[in-house]
């Protein structure tokens, strides 16, 4: 049986119907057409597919697509203002060199909005175990952690 | 690595979903954090006929002080809750230095309290927390509520005294226990992984300051929580010296965990792991009751 998905994502509403099984991780990717979630695992470990649940850090892949219904999302394509006008935090990152790949980077960006709202000055500590549930495979993640710590310091100047 | 299909069900109301669970019995799985159950399913070790998602019921969640000064939890509670709560680090605080141990925050974001119970992984904290603290498990029916203690509730691996027509309604963890120390320690190859081992320690010490009680629970070291009440036993009355301590750690390791193996570690590692885990909590867990008498 079909069921009725009506959400809000990056401040736009969908409606879609859809099969009980789908995974939300695959209904924002193939229904809503949003690639920038990316899908590494499927059970819960690499992190590349965590969005913002209601303004929480949640691994997609482990929400099914019927559950968003009527809750807010928030995707890595919700970050920049314009195509040429980036997010602090992805600034951080194109300056300290904060991936290579890139594969990873969605969910860590997407990791580290809600964490940054609740600590705005994180020691190194902090940050790290903030991101203990993303995997990236090309960095060693000290230039991860250095963006973070950049966009950090960035913020509170600003602010 | 997607789940079979299924029907779903998101029902408003407990008595709703405690109708849909007696109707669907053994065919139908309830759906809490789904941390656990969504990955079982994605590699279709588990293919329910239907979900029944108790996510959409109000009042399942929520943390309150019981009138005997415990803590009662909604077994919808998220575990990122749980873990911020002051009154846990207050009234339970083996249960808030176990809770950043579970996981990721991104799990503990949607993961529940009561989920992780009934899951009864060997290697999840909140069992062990629960044995350990003597919660009590209330679990409802179309027939009423029943009330079941931890270490009753936990049967074997992923096995608790839950039948198909029956919800998790609420964990209630007694009042803390005055002059008592405590600790959550455990190994994990990479932080949020599933622990090789682990283990919870409380201590409460008499006027004197010697051992009125002790309590050790295992994690990952048996079918279940493993109380190893022989080696807790070897303290009572006892001050709690290196010496005690090393004792009790090795009994406990030697003859009341039960370690399987794995790929990541031995037996004989796991063993040697309780060994110096159990010395690390005791340790802690008697300075602290030295130092936070209430």
């Amino acid at each position: 049986m079909m069921h009725t998905v009506k959400l809000t994502v990056n401040g736009k509403e969908y409606e879609r119907q859809v099969e009980p099984r789908l995974l939300l991780s695959d209904f924002i990717r193939h229904e809503l057409g949003l690639t920038g979630t990316h899908v590494g695992c499927e059970h819960g470990v690499c992190g590349a597919c965590t969005i913002l649940f209601d303004g929480q850090a949640v691994r997609s892949c482990l929400l099914l697509a019927v559950q968003a219904h009527g809750h807010e999302l928030g995707t890595v394509e919700g970050l920049a203002d314009s195509a040429g006008h980036l997010h602090p935090l992805q600034m951080a990152f194109w300056e300290a060199h904060g991936l290579q790949c890139g594969f990873c980077t969605p969910g860590i960006l997407m990791t580290l909005i809600p964490f940054m709202a609740e600590n705005p000055a994180p020691n190194e500590m902090e940050i790290r175990e903030a991101l203990s549930g993303n995997l990236c495979r090309c960095t060693g993640y000290q230039h991860i952690v250095d963006a973070v710590r950049l966009a950090t310091a960035t913020e509170s100047l600003t602010r | 690595m997607k789940p079979a299909p299924f029907d779903y069900a998101a029902p408003d109301s407990l008595a709703e979903a405690l109708s849909l669970a007696a109707a669907h019995g053994s065919d139908g799985k309830l759906l809490a954090g789904g941390q656990s159950l969504i990955p079982a399913m994605n590699f279709r070790l588990l293919q329910p006929a239907i979900l029944i998602d108790l996510n959409r019921i109000t009042g399942l969640g929520g943390i309150e002080r019981t009138a005997s000064g415990g803590l009662r939890m909604g077994a919808m509670t998220r575990q990122a809750q749980v873990e911020r709560d002051a009154r846990v680090a207050q009234f339970a605080p083996l249960l808030a230095e176990a809770m950043p141990q579970i996981a990721h925050p991104q799990i503990r974001n949607r993961g529940t309290i009561g989920g992780s119970m009934v899951h009864a992984d060997p290697a999840a904290e909140l069992p062990v927390v629960a044995v350990a603290l003597d919660a009590v498990f209330e679990v409802a029916s179309q027939h009423g509520r029943r009330r079941i203690e931890a270490k009753a509730f936990f049967q074997s691996l992923f096995m608790v005294d839950v039948a198909p027509d029956e919800i998790l309604a609420a964990i209630e963890f007694p009042a803390w226990p005055t002059n008592s120390g405590w600790a959550f320690v455990e190994v994990a190859r990479r932080r949020g992984d599933y622990a090789l081992a682990g283990v919870a320690a409380v201590v409460t010490l008499d006027g004197g300051g010697k051992c009125r009680h002790a309590r050790l629970v295992y994690l990952n070291l048996g079918d279940g929580p493993v109380d190893a009440q022989v080696a807790a036993g070897l303290l009572q009355n006892e001050s709690l010296t290196p010496d005690a301590i090393e004792a009790a750690a090795n009994h406990a390791a030697a003859h009341e965990i039960d370690p399987t193996g794995n790929i990541h570690a031995s037996a004989d590692f796991q063993r040697h792991l309780a060994r110096v885990l159990t010395r690390r909590a005791l340790t802690t867990a008697a300075a602290r009751a030295t130092h936070f008498p209430s």
